[in-house]
């Protein structure tokens, strides 16, 4: 599903934010990405999610090479990426609704489509009753079960998320985590970036760990317990 | 075999119409946006409309006067200088055929004598042409010819009157007319170059205002961009935009153009009594209104054409 070949990343004012990663995710995955802030976790999701590209190396994601993907056809790649952000990034003026079929809508979804899967979405999430509301009034957790519904709701192959469970406490973050792993259940890849080890150690996952834009570990290719590989990390 | 569309698959939308129909849409959703903020919208339509009233107004009243003008041109006088040797009792008898002809109104003989009198009155010259020992003025006959003869009756009569034995030179006073025409073509002139100034002021109005739209939306824009909506996409309302802001400014040029052409009516309508004549309020026909209004929803799209792409595109996902 995903495969890094010595990727690197240098941004424009020259600092390095990835260097010669290699890795392999297969369909139906769940891998964490952790290191400390400022490791690259958020930089790795962003290239899978074509966010930005490589300055070096492959990167193939679901059959595609991510470096022949021109500007124009990077939105149509991001339909078949779900993304979920510690910020929720959810736009305010409009509903939660509205926030989740965003998605739908952009790809041109039959009315009638959008109005039952965005539904179906938000059933999962368990936020179905809050359809009308503005996503502002929601509590935190609830405002990233909506994010969470909206990355969803089109149906990705594959999820990313960036810390999404970073301004959550510990029983909210593990209900989040038990979704992703109902997600992982129906054959949905997921790429989950965490600093929580804690949490990343209850569920018992893959993890590639980074340090300073390199790899660190990997717990698939060690097959070490991730408490040691989360242990490496820090 | 080419498929047939079923009455089953008929239930289907055809791309088209599904294109359409987000059409539609978008523009509908634009026109909500828009009227969730009136004020605002309104001061942008405004500003458009004032801009384009000035030179579309202009314009106008022009060409009102150049229909004026139209009309003056096959009333204006034809003058006949008869020849010196040429006595009062012939002159009186041609001017009475004369005006037993039809296409002129009227006809005034002025004798020599009697223009010398007037001149003497007017000229301020009495005691110079006291001097002179015979009156060096012309007998004058002065047609009116009929307003509705048209030009070319007008131009053929001058020429018959030019063969006449008893005529020196036949005068058709055009002369002011010819001068009139020209300042008012040099006014046309004039407001052709305002309609262009003002029509690039209305590009860059539009293009600024959505501009600042653009920037004011860009979360929005990011979280579309996140999702996988094309430039396309986001483009379109902006588009719907600049249009409705070019069409509402359209709307508000008319309606300024009316107010001021009803407050010049009553000056009007004095100087066509003064004139006794039929002078027509310059309006603004069917044809003027749609070029003003297609003219100005043009505009608008131009404006925000011009940025939509370069500003949408700067913005992405962080």
């Amino acid at each position: 599903m995903i495969h890094f070949d010595k990727v690197s990343k240098r941004f424009p004012g020259g600092q390095e934010g990835l260097s010669d990663i290699s890795f392999f995710v297969d369909h139906g995955e769940m891998v964490f990405v952790t290191g400390h802030s400022g490791a690259g976790k958020s930089t790795l999701l962003r290239i899978v999610g074509l966010l930005e590209y490589c300055s070096k190396g492959d990167v193939r994601v679901g059959g595609y090479d991510l470096s022949a993907i021109t500007r124009i056809q990077v939105p149509y790649y991001r339909r078949k990426v779900g993304m979920i952000f510690q910020d929720h990034r959810l736009l305010h003026d409009r509903t939660v609704f509205d926030n989740v079929a965003m998605p739908l809508v952009v790809s041109g979804a039959h009315h009638s489509d959008i109005g039952k899967r965005t539904r179906a979405a938000l059933d999962k999430v368990g936020l179905l009753s809050k359809e009308r509301f503005p996503p502002g009034v929601l509590s935190a957790g609830e405002q990233q079960r909506v994010g969470i519904a909206r990355a969803i709701v089109a149906r990705p192959p594959l999820l990313l998320a960036d810390e999404p469970t970073g301004n959550l406490d510990p029983a909210l973050s593990l209900e989040i985590m038990h979704l992703f792993e109902e997600f992982n259940r129906v054959g949905v890849t997921l790429l989950i970036a965490s600093h929580d080890r804690d949490l990343i150690r209850t569920m018992n996952k893959r993890v590639i760990s980074l340090n300073e834009g390199r790899m660190l570990a990997d717990s698939a290719a060690s097959r070490g317990t991730p408490e040691e590989v989360n242990d490496g990390a820090s | 075999m080419a498929r047939r569309s079923t009455r089953g698959e008929a239930r289907h939308a055809s791309p088209f119409s599904v294109w359409l129909m987000r059409h539609a849409q978008t523009f509908l959703a634009s026109l909500g946006r828009l009227s969730n903020a009136p004020f605002a919208t309104l001061l942008t339509s405004a500003v458009i409309g004032v801009a384009l009233a000035l030179p579309m107004g202009m314009y106008v009243i022009l060409n009102g006067v150049n229909h004026l003008a139209d009309d003056w041109e096959v009333s204006a006088g034809i003058t006949v200088f008869l020849k010196k040797g040429v006595e009062e009792r012939r002159a009186t008898e041609l001017a009475a055929s004369l005006r037993s002809r039809p296409g002129i109104v009227d006809v005034t003989l002025i004798s020599a004598d009697a223009a010398l009198e007037e001149f003497r009155r007017h000229s301020g010259l009495r005691d110079a042409l006291d001097i002179l020992e015979e009156n060096p003025l012309p007998t004058v006959i002065v047609l009116e010819p009929l307003v509705t003869a048209g030009g070319d009756a007008v131009e053929s009569l001058v020429d018959e009157l030019r063969f006449m034995p008893e005529a020196e030179t036949v005068q058709l006073d055009l002369i002011w007319l010819k001068r009139f025409r020209a300042l008012t073509q040099i006014a046309h002139r004039a407001t052709m170059v305002l309609i262009i100034l003002f029509a690039l002021a209305v590009i860059l109005i539009t293009g600024n205002t959505i501009r600042l739209e653009i920037r004011n939306r860009s979360a929005e824009i990011e979280v579309i961009k996140t999702v996988g909506g094309t430039d396309a996409f986001i483009r379109r309302p902006f588009l719907y935009n600049g249009l409705i802001y070019g069409l509402l400014g359209g709307l508000i040029a008319w309606l300024l153009i009316g107010l001021a052409l009803h407050s010049l009516a009553g000056a009007v309508d004095h100087l066509a009594m003064l004139y006794d004549s039929e002078i027509r309020m310059p309006a603004m026909g069917v044809g003027d209104v749609l070029t003003l209004l297609g003219g100005s929803t043009f505009l608008g799209l131009v404006g925000s054409w011009m940025v939509v792409g370069r500003h949408i595109r700067a913005i992405e996902p962080t």
